[in-house]
C-alpha cells in the first residue's frame, strides 16, 4: 500500500473574480522511503498540493473533491483535533527560508526539545540527547557544542539542516519539502539534496519535494509530477519523465531549460506565452513596426564601424576596482572601517562582446555593476568607458553621455517599473529624456514600435504595469533600456525571478537583440547553466575577488580554479540522466 | 456601459471592498451629508445667524419644536442670543469643516515637502528636519496652536484680528499636524527609493526633483490618503477645542467649538439643548470621518487584510 494516496484532489479559492480553481482533479502516490517530485512553473498549484495534505489550505480555500490518504487513513474524514496529532507527528514540513521558519528569539535547542517533548512523553534530559543525535544525523558536526546556539548564529546552510532536524524529531513518515533549496547557494544546495537522499533511503520517510528546478528534480527524484495551472501534465519515473516525455508541455519544459553541458544558438520549441492580452492585437499606431525600431535603434548606434580605434580600444576597461561599504561615520579618532565589497577587480570588455559574472550570493557581483552605472562610488581604482575615464556616481555629472550609453535592466520586473505610469509613459521617458525624438507623434511611434520588437503587442502601450505578467514586464524593462539606444546593457540577474520558461523567451530576446544591435551586454546570473548560454566570456567572483576570467567555452571544459571546478561540480545538470 | 462599470467596480480594488463595506459606505454618506449641508448653508438654513436684523432677542432659549414652550419656527430650538440654532449649526459646520480642510491641506503639503525631502536625500538635511518634527511632537497640538495663536493675537493689530482669524487658525492647527505627514512621507520615501524603477530614473541621470515629483510621490500617496483623512477629524476636532477655549473663531461667526461653549454656560439652568446638537454634530461627523478613514487604512494597506 502506498504510504500517501491522493486521488483526484481539487481544491477550489473562491475569490471575487469567481472560484478559482488551483488544483483540477490531481492524483498521486508516495511510496515510503521515496522521493516524489512536484515541478511545475508558478501558478501550477505545487504549494496548494503541498498545504492540503497538511490540512493548512489558506482560507478561503476548500478542498472540492477527492481524498487524501496516509497509510490508508483517509485524513479529510479527520476532525481538527485529530489533524493535529497527525501534522506534525507523522507528516512533517521543510519550508523554502530558513531564516523565517526557525525561532529567531528561541535557542535551536529549545525549538527541538520543545517539538520533541510535545510529540512523546520523554524527559528534558533524554530529548535532548535525541536532539543531539538529530543534528549530528543532519550533518552538523558539533552538535554537542552548537545546539545552545541561536539561529542566527549559523549559516543559511546550517539552518536548513536544523530546520530538516526539527521536521525529523517526531519521527514523521512523509515530509513535505517545499522548495527546500531555492534560498541556498549551489554549494550548499548539493549537501542539503544528498542528505535529503540518504534520509530517504535510511528511514524509509516518504519525501514529497516541490520545485521549480528541473535540475533538482533531476538530481534526486525517483517518481516526478509535472503540473500545469492545477493539472496534472505527466506523472512517471524521473527519468523517464524527463527523458521521454509524452506531453508537448513537458517537452517544451524541458527545452527552456539552460544546459550546461553544450551552447545553443536559441531555445526552441518553448512555451508560447499565451497569455498576452486578448482580443483587439490590432489596435495600432500609424506607421509603427518593428523594422521602424530596429532602423531607429541601428541609425542611432555610431560606435560600431567608426574605425579601427574602436574596436581596438575596451567598452569597458576596470582596473584596480575597490569598493568599501563604510559601517558607519567614523569618529574624530577613529580610523575609517569598513567592509571590502570588491577588491582588485581588473578586466576589459570588449565592443559586441558578452561577458558573464558568475558568483554565489554576496560574491559582489551587483556592486560591481552598480559601480559601473554610478549608484556606487568606488573607494579605488579606475574605470574607463571607450578609453574616456569614467567618473564616480556621485561626480559623475547628470548629462554626462553614458548616462544614455549604458543602460541597465533589472532583475525584479515587478519593483522596476513604476506602477503608477502607464506602459507608453515608462518607455517614452528616456526617449522625451534624452531628447531622441522630434515630436510627440514621433515618440508615440516610437514606442509601439519597440513594443512590437520586444515582442508585445503595441495596445499594451496603453495599459499599466500590474496587468502584465512576469516576463511581460520584464520585455517592457528591456524596451525601456533599449529606446536609449544604449551601446552597452547591463543585466542583472534578469532571468532569474521568472520561470523557466518565461526565461528561455527573456534569454531568446536579449539574444536576438545583442546580435541585432553589436551591444555589448555584462551579463550578471548564478546560474551556471544560464551563463553558458549567454555568454561569450565569464568572470567568476568570489567574496569580492575575481577568481577566473575565462572564455566561455574553454571555462566549462577545463576550469582553471579550483573553486569554479567546485562550483561546476556542484551545479545540477541534466547530463546524467544520460549517462546513467 | 453597464457592466463595462461592473468589471471596474470588479477590478478595482478599493471599489470593491467599499462597494461590500455597509459601515464605510454609511459614513461615507453621512460624511457628504455634513459636507453637503456645510456648503449649502446659506441656501438650506432657514434663518442668516449673521444677520443681526432678523434676530430677535425675544426669542431667546426656545426650547426644540417638539417641547411645550418650542416655537415651531425654530426646529430645534435657539441659542441665547434668539438665533435658530439649526442655522447655527449648519453655519458652524461649515465654518469648522473649512477650518479643518484648509489646515489639512496646509499641513499635507508642508509636511508630504519635508518628508519626501528627507526621505530622499537623507544624510544632515534628514537628521535636522526630523529632529525639529520630534521636538514638535513632544509638544501637545493644543499648545502648539494656542502659542500661535497667541502670538498672532500679539502681532495683528486689533481691528484685522476677525478677518485673519481663520487663517491663523489654519496655520496654528497646521503646523501642530504636519508631522504625521512628514513622518509617513519619509518612511515611504525610503521604501520606495530603494526600489528599482526609482535606480533606473538615478541611474539615467534624472533630477532629482522630478524623480519626487513623477516616480516616488504618486506611489506613496496611499498610506498618505489614510493620514489625511484620519488627521481631518483631528483638525476639525483641535477647531473645536481651541473655539471652546475662546481662542478660536470670534463670537459673531459661530463655529461648532463656539456654539458648544455658550451652550455649556446654560446646562446647568436646564437649556440643554443649546449644547446637545452642535456636540452631536460634532460627533456624528467626527465618527463618520474616522470610520472612513479606517476603511481607506483597511483597504490601502495590503498587510492589515
Amino acid at each position: 500500500m502506498a504510504l500517501l494516496e491522493i486521488i483526484g484532489l481539487t481544491v477550489k479559492f473562491p475569490t471575487r473574480f469567481g472560484n478559482f480553481t488551483a488544483t483540477n482533479n490531481v492524483s498521486l502516490e508516495v511510496q515510503a522511503g521515496e522521493i516524489h517530485g512536484l515541478v511545475g512553473e508558478s501558478g501550477a498549484g505545487k504549494t496548494t498540493i503541498g498545504a492540503a495534505v497538511m490540512g493548512l489550505l489558506q482560507s478561503p480555500g476548500y478542498i472540492g473533491s477527492g481524498s487524501i490518504n496516509l497509510a490508508g487513513e483517509n485524513l479529510l474524514a479527520l476532525d481538527n483535533n485529530q489533524y493535529h496529532r497527525v501534522r506534525g507527528n507523522r507528516i512533517s514540513m521543510i519550508f523554502q527560508d530558513p531564516q523565517t521558519s526557525l525561532n529567531p528569539l528561541l535557542t535551536v535547542a529549545d525549538q527541538l526539545i520543545e517539538t520533541i517533548r510535545q510529540h512523546s512523553d520523554v524527559t528534558a534530559d533524554d530529548a535532548r540527547t535525541q536532539a543531539i543525535q538529530l543534528l549530528e544525523e543532519t550533518g552538523l558536526s558539533d552538535a554537542k557544542q552548537r545546539i545552545d546556539d541561536y539561529p542566527h548564529q549559523f549559516s543559511g546552510g546550517m539552518r536548513q539542516r536544523v530546520v530538516i532536524a526539527l521536521a525529523l524529531c517526531t519521527q514523521p513518515e512523509l515530509i513535505i519539502a517545499d522548495e527546500p533549496t531555492t534560498a541556498l547557494d549551489v554549494s550548499v544546495q548539493k549537501q542539503i539534496l544528498a542528505l535529503i537522499r540518504t534520509l530517504a533511503k535510511d528511514r524509509g520517510v516518504g519525501f514529497i519535494l516541490i520545485t521549480h528546478d528541473i535540475g533538482v528534480i533531476s538530481e534526486i527524484t525517483d517518481q516526478v509530477t509535472v503540473l500545469r495551472s492545477g493539472r496534472v501534465i505527466e506523472s512517471g519515473d524521473t527519468r523517464q519523465v524527463l527523458m521521454q516525455p509524452t506531453d508537448n508541455y513537458t517537452r517544451a519544459l524541458m527545452a527552456a531549460v539552460p544546459r550546461l553541458e553544450q551552447r545553443l544558438h536559441r531555445f526552441n520549441n518553448i512555451v508560447t506565452d499565451d497569455s498576452i492580452i486578448d482580443g483587439d492585437d490590432h489596435w495600432q499606431v500609424d506607421g509603427a513596426s518593428a523594422k521602424l525600431a530596429s532602423d531607429w535603434l541601428l541609425s542611432g548606434h555610431q560606435s560600431s564601424d567608426t574605425g579601427t580605434t574602436a574596436s581596438t580600444t575596451p567598452v569597458l576597461a576596470v582596473k584596480d576596482l575597490e569598493v568599501t561599504f563604510q559601517s558607519g561615520q567614523p569618529g574624530w579618532f577613529q580610523s575609517r572601517s569598513g567592509v571590502k565589497a570588491l577588491s582588485n577587480i581588473n578586466f576589459d570588455m570588449h565592443a559586441g562582446e558578452v561577458l558573464g559574472i558568475v558568483g554565489e550570493s554576496g560574491s559582489g557581483k551587483s556592486t560591481l555593476a552598480k559601480s559601473i552605472v554610478g549608484l556606487v562610488d568606488p573607494s579605488a581604482g579606475e574605470l574607463r568607458f571607450r578609453g574616456q575615464p569614467l567618473p564616480p556616481g556621485s561626480k559623475r555629472h547628470r548629462k554626462h553621455p553614458v548616462r544614455r550609453e549604458i543602460q541597465m535592466i533589472f532583475q525584479d520586473p515587478y519593483s522596476s517599473l513604476n506602477n503608477r505610469l502607464t506602459v507608453e509613459q515608462i518607455i517614452a521617458e528616456p526617449i522625451r529624456f534624452y531628447k531622441l525624438a522630434r515630436n510627440r507623434a514621433h515618440i508615440r511611434q516610437l514606442v509601439a514600435s519597440v513594443l512590437e520588437l520586444v515582442e508585445m503587442p503595441q495596445r499594451a502601450m496603453l495599459k499599466y504595469p500590474h496587468q502584465f505578467s512576469g516576463g511581460q514586464r520584464q520585455r517592457i524593462a528591456v524596451a525601456r533600456a533599449l529606446v536609449a539606444r544604449p551601446d552597452f546593457l547591463i543585466c542583472d540577474e534578469p532571468t532569474s525571478a521568472l520561470d523557466v520558461s518565461i526565461q528561455a523567451q527573456i534569454l531568446n530576446l536579449l539574444k536576438d537583440l545583442q546580435e541585432a544591435f553589436g551591444l555589448s551586454i555584462l551579463f550578471i546570473s548564478h546560474n551556471l547553466a544560464v551563463i553558458r548560454q549567454m555568454t561569450d566570456r565569464l568572470l567568476v567572483l568570489k567574496n569580492g575577488k575575481l577568481v577566473e576570467i575565462s572564455n566561455t567555452d574553454r571555462f566549462f571544459r577545463e576550469p582553471a580554479a579550483p573553486y569554479s571546478q567546485q562550483l561546476l561540480r556542484e551545479t545540477p545538470s541534466l547530463s546524467h540522466l544520460n549517462a546513467r | 456601459m453597464f457592466t463595462a462599470l461592473r468589471r471596474y467596480a470588479i477590478e478595482n480594488e478599493l471599489l470593491y471592498l467599499f462597494l461590500h463595506n455597509r459601515i464605510a459606505q454609511l459614513a461615507a454618506l453621512v460624511a457628504l451629508l455634513c459636507l453637503g449641508g456645510a456648503a449649502l448653508a446659506p441656501w438650506i438654513a432657514p434663518y442668516d445667524p449673521y444677520d443681526i436684523a432678523s434676530i430677535d432677542l425675544l426669542d431667546s432659549l426656545l426650547p426644540p419644536a417638539w417641547s411645550e414652550d418650542g416655537d415651531t419656527r425654530f426646529i430645534i430650538g435657539t441659542d441665547d442670543q434668539g438665533r435658530d440654532l439649526f442655522s447655527a449649526i449648519l453655519y458652524g459646520t461649515r465654518l469648522s469643516l473649512l477650518v479643518g480642510l484648509l489646515s489639512i491641506g496646509f499641513a499635507s503639503i508642508l509636511g508630504i515637502t519635508v518628508g519626501v525631502l528627507a526621505g530622499y536625500l537623507g544624510g544632515r538635511f534628514d537628521s535636522i528636519v526630523m529632529r525639529i518634527a520630534d521636538v514638535q511632537l513632544s509638544l501637545p497640538a493644543i499648545l502648539t496652536a494656542l502659542l500661535i495663536d497667541g502670538i498672532a493675537r500679539g502681532i495683528l493689530p486689533r481691528e484685522s484680528h476677525d478677518n485673519l482669524m481663520i487663517v491663523v487658525l489654519t496655520i496654528a492647527i497646521g503646523l501642530s499636524l504636519w508631522v504625521n505627514f512628514a513622518r509617513t512621507a519619509r518612511a515611504s520615501t525610503f521604501v520606495e527609493k530603494s526600489k528599482e524603477y526609482v535606480q533606473a530614473a538615478i541611474i539615467m541621470g534624472m533630477h532629482p526633483l522630478r524623480i519626487m515629483v513623477v516616480h516616488i510621490l504618486p506611489n506613496i500617496l496611499g498610506p498618505l490618503m489614510v493620514i489625511l483623512t484620519i488627521d481631518l477629524a483631528v483638525a476639525i476636532l483641535l477647531e473645536a477645542t481651541l473655539s471652546f477655549l475662546g481662542v478660536g473663531v470670534p463670537p459673531n461667526q459661530p463655529s461648532l467649538g463656539t456654539l458648544i461653549r455658550i451652550g455649556t454656560e446654560y446646562l446647568f439652568s436646564g437649556e440643554w439643548w443649546v449644547v446637545l446638537f452642535p456636540s452631536l454634530t460634532l460627533i456624528i461627523m467626527i465618527v463618520a470621518v474616522n470610520i472612513l478613514g479606517d476603511f481607506l487604512r483597511d483597504a490601502l494597506n495590503p498587510r492589515l487584510r
